[in-house]
């Protein structure tokens, strides 16, 4: 099961964080923070899945941005890896720029690829049918 | 000024958002949110209604402040307002705030279960999916009563849409994890294990992560998933990849999918199906041969993908552990990722390993990658990496490659990170104790440990080498010889210190002999290193320093001298000048010196026995009870009273002696008589048994009875040597156990409230295989559990016992399996003893049973004609060949009974060779690797005196007795 969902830059600000078990919100910020801090002393030969408490670290860096992901041991590590890309290019899909002006959309992605820490669709165009749906509605 | 983004238009989110982004420190950003967080609570309390457009940008800055890290009490409400919203985008951020702010014990939770509910009878799929997903985020207790009934509903219906399938399938999972009572299984169920078969993938996806919970938890209710999951597996894996269209990723069908088909099938066994388990076997090939076909894509995304199905496939041959060809080739296939260039790979397939090294048809094929394994240790960048380096390393090490593994990991240890010397180092000291066949390698190995990782020795580990010297004194002299070297070093640990101080204060005198170790050369080796110890280690030498007055005088003076000195005698430390007083003046002392030669004199015991003859035999018991040696001599037994008090001449005898009185009880003299009256007309000779009942009773005891004092001895022993495993004696019921299982293969061995233990054992030749079923009975998680096998005194040059590992945890309610693979190599008498040890809830358990193999066991029934046996029995009619017992009938005599009993023995029952019909004759070989023991037997039943007499006739004078002594215990 997928125990939380994080975008973190490299300066370790979150940009999104998502947890599928619930976490006090103090205890979330230092959680990032340690996160963030494994995941930026490690270098490209090591590997991408960190052992972190009684949980594991699976994480993929784009330019300045990290997604890590935290599971526990019933998930398969090179699917969540590949998942995690597979979420990148949906949004590379839907975004033409800077994501962090539309937070709330890719929540609502995020929301359409995973739900209470399962993963649930993996196809793009169903993933972005309710966006669409959304950009339909405003636009007209 | 940022441009916005296509969809709405909220600009001044976008400003706000771009304004925090500009902030060049921590403080202008709390204060530009702070400013913010002021606007909006004025906006809230203002007088004027706010439109929803207004509500909903508001409400997503507070949002994106929350997610900066930032706490927000505030918003709460008209976010639920939001909820009621017709718009979509509204009622969105709406749900989005509930789902990330409310916690479940919010008083809101009413108002918001309200929304829900009419969101979910919209019938609108956009609205029921938000709703959904609300309540699979939230997931409260309250939400689970309010929805709990519907939500099977929607996910069956046959009108649901695709996604609001998938929606309710997640949904529902989440309140069944939450509060399982809430959702009671029904109708619905068999519904939701044909979604497997529904046509839409998605669908499919969020049923397997449902379907999987359910059936961990009622296993027999979802069966019917196994073959259903298969089949669509088979499809998914042997279809092209176009055909799967959008649910292909990088022309590899369905990864996602696939894993978690795979996932669900672990839960289950192998299918029995044969075609199901025919078509899944298909599948399993299928991907580990695309595995080895070129890929369709250079995109690292096609192999990743391609991967995680590959692993996880494994996984599933792994849990079966039943089909060798598969995971033979599982095994090649991770040896080949084992030296990929991608980290990532290496890593998984050291982690997959793992588990293949410990099933026994792969178990081989791992260890031939030691060597790359090894490799990975000595030149991985990445340290956890190493780390499953070592932990395959220690998974694949058995007594073949135990030396090299070990070596590699000491050197290792040189290197190794700080975070994981410490598992290191025990799995060094594991793995030498375990493995050790000759100690003089244990020793050093323990000894190499703490010169390069000292601090990282636990005191369980050297506290372990002392144990293991001490009791083993063919590496006594070895160790002695090896610290003193090892204390020349100029800069040794202090556990080194500690151990040198032990060893040298016990075995020192084994190496005084060469004068470059001589006595005042160890000793001022020890004291050079004493000034630099902890107190602990100063007072643990100080002992060994007593220990040397006592062992070398010539050492005397200069020790005492150090005792005198003020810095010992003055010492702030209580407990040093404590030992140094005491020492000294014990060392002035004549204790410490050796037992002059007593004066001839009368023996004590006869004038014990004198004294006895006395007035009151009473009180002669009283006395032999209050002096101490009385028991040693005696093995422990206290003399019976009966004994003691017999008048007769051989109670004299046997007082004189101080004999211990037999252990089994001896049939009673007069009824010993009775039977040779009544057996007067058996063929057989009756060495143990003379003509008078008084000689008959002394003759058995005379030659100190074979059988009963060692059975006595057989419980101490092993404590007083316990060979590798320090285990305890075992527990007073271990014999009894014993015996049920001398005529069974099968049953409980061993249960009490926390633990079972299961036997399952089958036997050919000189050969066996034993299945030991560890059962936890609480629901409590045991913790490194260890069973492990021992062998009592030399026991391990007559019977091999290989054992597998098990998992050290067993979790609640579970069970472990073990295979024992069991070679006879002599005959024995002893059986091996099973020690188990786990940690209940944080407190230590330990068990020390008897494993029920003897020496029937390898029994293979003969048969023959009467005159054949008869032939035989003759030729075995050596008094010491043949052993007899009589004995008192201890369970109701009945033919058939016995008939079984003789034969799960092991023996072949051969009629119509006795001339009474009423008696048994058996006959059979015992199979060991060394020599083969031909056994003859005859049991004579009485139903009369509720009596047997039971004749043992072997070719070895030990077996013969020793199957007497086990088969008499059955009847």
């Amino acid at each position: 099961m997928i125990k939380f969902f994080l975008m973190v830059n490299k300066q370790g600000q979150t940009r999104l964080s998502k947890y599928y078990e619930h976490v006090e919100i103090n205890k979330r910020t230092l959680l990032e923070t340690e996160v963030i801090k494994s995941c930026l002393s490690r270098s490209s030969e090591q590997c991408s899945f960190i052992e972190y408490k009684d949980f594991k670290l699976i994480y993929r860096q784009y330019a300045a941005l990290f997604i890590v992901v935290g599971v526990n041991d019933t998930e398969n590590e090179m699917a969540i890896y590949e998942f995690i890309h597979n979420f990148v290019e949906v949004l590379d899909d839907y975004f033409s720029r800077v994501i962090m002006f539309n937070l709330d959309k890719v929540h609502i992605i995020l929301d359409e690829m995973v739900l209470n820490g399962c993963i649930v669709e993996t196809n793009r165009a169903r993933i972005l049918a309710p966006l669409l749906i959304l950009d339909k509605m405003s636009d007209s | 000024m940022p441009a916005v983004s296509k969809g709405d238009g909220m600009r001044g989110l976008a400003v706000f958002i771009s304004d925090i982004r500009n902030c060049k420190s921590k403080e202008a950003e709390i204060k530009r949110i702070n400013k913010e967080l002021a606007n909006i609570r004025s906006k809230f309390k203002g007088d004027k209604a706010l439109d929803g457009y207004s509500k909903k940008k508001y409400v997503c800055k507070l949002l994106f402040i929350f997610l900066l890290g930032h706490d927000i009490d505030f918003g709460h409400m008209e976010a639920v307002n939001l909820l009621s919203s017709n718009k979509y985008t509204e009622k969105q951020i709406g749900y989005l705030f509930i789902s990330v702010l409310v916690n479940s014990n919010s008083e809101l939770i009413r108002l918001i279960n309200n929304a829900i509910k009419n969101d979910l009878a919209s019938r609108n799929p956009t609205f029921m999916c938000l709703a959904l997903h609300c309540i699979a985020n939230v997931g409260s207790r309250e939400m689970g009563e309010a929805f709990a009934a519907d939500i099977p509903r929607i996910l069956v219906a046959g009108d649901s849409m695709d996604s609001v399938k998938q929606s309710a399938a997640l949904c529902l999972l989440r309140l069944y994890k939450a509060s399982p009572d809430l959702v009671p299984m029904g109708e619905w169920t068999a519904r939701v294990v044909h979604l497997l078969n529904d046509q839409h993938m998605g669908v499919v996806t969020a049923a397997v992560s449902l379907i999987t919970c359910l059936c961990k938890k009622n296993p027999d209710d979802f069966k019917t998933c196994v073959s259903l999951a298969v089949s669509r597996l088979s499809r998914i894996v042997s279809s092209a990849s176009t055909d799967l269209q959008d649910y292909t990723y990088y022309f590899v069908p369905a990864p996602w999918l696939s894993v978690k088909l795979l996932r669900l099938l672990q839960c289950y066994p192998p299918p029995e199906d044969a075609a199901v388990k025919g078509r899944l076997v298909e599948c399993l090939e299928t991907v580990l041969n695309k595995a080895q076909e070129p890929p369709k894509s250079k995109k690292v995304q096609h192999s990743n993908a391609k991967n995680a199905i590959l692993f996880e496939t494994i996984s599933l041959i792994i849990h079966y552990d039943s089909e060798p060809n598969l995971l033979v080739r599982a095994c090649n296939q991770l040896g080949q990722f084992l030296q990929h260039r991608e980290t990532n790979l290496r890593y998984l397939a050291l982690e997959s390993m793992c588990t293949l090294a410990s099933s026994e048809f792969s178990h081989e094929a791992v260890k031939t990658h030691i060597d790359t394994v090894i490799n990975a240790l000595k030149t991985e960048r990445d340290v956890s990496v190493r780390q499953r380096a070592a932990d395959l390393l220690y998974a694949m090490c058995d007594r073949s490659n135990a030396k090299q593994i070990v070596s590699e990991m000491l050197r290792y240890l040189e290197t190794a990170d700080y975070a994981i010397r410490e598992e290191i180092v025990l799995k060094v000291a594991i793995l030498a104790e375990k493995y050790a066949v000759d100690y003089s390698w244990y020793v050093d190995t323990i000894l190499n440990l703490i010169r390069i990782a000292g601090d990282y020795v636990s005191e369980e580990v050297w506290y372990r080498v002392l144990q293991i010297v001490t009791n083993r004194d063919d590496v006594q002299g070895y160790a002695a010889k090896t610290v003193f070297e090892a204390l020349q070093a100029p800069a040794c640990h202090e556990n080194m210190v500690k151990v040198g101080g032990y060893i040298l204060g016990e075995f020192g005198n084994l190496i005084a002999g060469d004068p470059r170790s001589s006595p005042p050369v160890q000793f001022s080796l020890l004291h050079s290193k004493f000034h630099l110890c902890s107190v602990a280690t100063r007072a643990l030498l100080l002992s060994t320093y007593i220990k040397f007055i006592n062992l070398f005088p010539e050492t005397k003076a200069t020790i005492q001298g150090v005792l005198r000195a003020g810095s010992q005698l003055r010492n702030a430390d209580v407990e040093l000048q404590q030992r140094a007083v005491e020492y000294l003046t014990l060392s002035s002392a004549t204790v410490l010196e050796e037992m002059p030669p007593f004066p001839e004199r009368e023996s004590s015991i006869l004038a014990k026995l004198k004294r006895k003859k006395g007035p009151g035999a009473g009180s002669a018991l009283d006395d032999s009870r209050r002096d101490p040696s009385s028991h040693d001599i005696n093995g422990g037994v206290e003399p019976t009273p009966s004994t003691v008090s017999t008048p007769s001449p051989s109670a004299d005898l046997l007082g004189l002696r101080a004999a211990p009185p037999p252990a089994a009880p001896p049939a009673p003299s007069g009824a010993g008589n009775l039977l040779v009256d009544v057996f007067s007309d058996s063929p057989a000779t009756q060495p143990g048994l003379g003509p008078s009942p008084e000689e008959a009773f002394l003759s058995e005891l005379e030659p100190p009875a074979p059988e009963s004092p060692m059975a006595l001895l057989a419980d101490p022993a092993p404590a007083a040597d316990p060979g590798p495993e320090d285990i305890g004696p075992p527990i007073p019921e271990a014999d009894e156990l014993l015996n049920k299982f001398v005529c069974r293969n099968n049953g409980v061995l061993f249960e009490n409230q926390l633990l079972q233990i299961g036997v399952k054992s089958e036997f050919r030749q000189n050969l066996g295989r034993m299945y030991l079923f560890y059962g936890n009975k609480t629901s409590v998680q045991f913790q490194n559990f260890s069973p492990t096998v021992v062998h009592p005194g030399d026991l391990q040059t007559h019977l091999a016992v290989q054992t597998k590992r098990v998992a050290s945890q067993v979790d609640g309610g579970a069970q472990v399996q073990q295979v024992l693979n069991i070679e006879c190599l002599r005959d024995f008498l002893t059986p091996p003893l099973l020690s188990v040890r786990f940690r209940y809830g944080g407190a230590p358990q330990s068990l020390t049973l008897k494993l029920p193999v003897t020496i029937n066991k390898f029994f293979q029934p003969t048969e023959m004609a009467a005159q054949d046996f008869f032939q035989r029995w003759k030729q075995l009619s050596l008094p010491q060949q043949e052993a007899q017992k009589i004995f008192k009938a201890n369970h109701p005599m009945d033919a058939e009974v016995t008939k079984a009993k003789l034969l799960g023995f092991g023996s072949a029952l051969l009629d119509n060779v006795d001339p009474n019909p009423e008696n048994f004759v058996g006959a059979g070989i015992i199979q060991t690797k060394a020599l083969q023991v031909g056994c003859l037997l005859r049991l004579e039943p009485n139903a009369q005196a509720q009596m047997y007499r039971l004749t043992l006739r072997t070719s070895k004078e030990p077996v013969s007795r020793h199957l007497c002594e086990l088969l008499a215990q059955q009847f």
